[in-house]
């Protein structure tokens, strides 16, 4: 593919609430991806035994890590409700501008509440003995 | 009457034909992943906290295995298509583009399988 002109567009287009959300679906599935090994070990930790899982339950209550959880989180909380809204749209509902805005100030809120919410949760409990 | 335009017959290219079942896999695999995803995260709040024992005695519970062993599997293969997408934007060159594809259903196998093996090893041995 020889790098042939192309018409600018990040520098042109101001960002909106639509094109913002659509990568931020594609940039969230990707970190969501990044994140599975995480998921990987605290699974082969438990398989492991108690001495493992007691290394991985230190490792995963660590602050940076902790950090890493609230955004892997809200990242899933996000790319699960903008992706209820793929599906609503695959399905023909709400393509008029206004729901589309609305469909997306009301993903954007829904995702902040549940990471909110369960972190709420979780920190309510206190960290493992 | 062949509807492939001149130059997809001369370069080789044109529809892979893949590309309704890869959208519809997609949206099938995003549907389970909603009532899986959410009973997993709500399941993990409460246990967390819990000593290896408990956790251990959830995994084994046959539901839970069963659920467990459907996320696993549901989840990375909602995974591979998802980024197997977002390589194709971006990588245009076909040997590198095949490498990549190849390596990231490889990748998707081992990690679903490596799920799947933890679950098991709980769920069995207890």
């Amino acid at each position: 593919m020889s790098s042939r002109p192309i018409s600018p567009h990040l520098q042109i287009y101001r960002p909106q609430l639509t094109s913002v959300l659509s990568i931020l679906h594609r940039a969230t599935g990707v970190f969501l991806s990044v994140g599975t090994p995480v998921l990987l070990y605290w699974l082969l930790a438990a398989a492991a035994g108690a001495e493992a899982y007691a290394t991985a339950q230190t490792l995963l209550d660590a602050g940076f890590v902790q950090l890493l959880l609230v955004a892997w989180s809200w990242a899933f909380y996000y790319h699960l409700c903008n992706g209820v809204r793929h599906l609503c749209w695959d399905a023909g509902y709400g393509f008029e501008l206004s729901s589309v805005y609305a469909s997306g100030y009301a993903v954007l809120g829904a995702s902040l509440i549940l990471t909110l919410l369960t972190w709420a949760c979780v920190w309510s409990q206190g960290t493992s003995a | 009457m062949s509807l492939r335009s001149d130059l997809g017959r001369v370069k080789g290219l044109g529809s892979a034909k893949l590309g309704v079942d890869h959208w519809w896999l997609q949206r099938v695999t995003a549907v389970a992943l909603i009532p899986l995803s959410l009973w997993f995260v709500v399941s993990l709040l409460a246990v967390f906290n819990a000593p290896h024992a408990e956790v251990v005695a959830w995994v084994a519970a046959p539901h839970v295995t069963v659920l467990l062993l459907a996320l696993v599997a549901v989840l990375f293969w909602h995974v591979q298509l998802g980024l197997q997408i977002v390589l194709e934007d971006y990588i245009h060159s076909a040997w590198l583009q095949v490498t990549v594809q190849v390596a990231l259903r490889c990748i998707a196998v081992l990690g679903a399988l490596a799920g799947a093996v933890a679950i098991l090893k709980i769920s069995l041995g207890h």
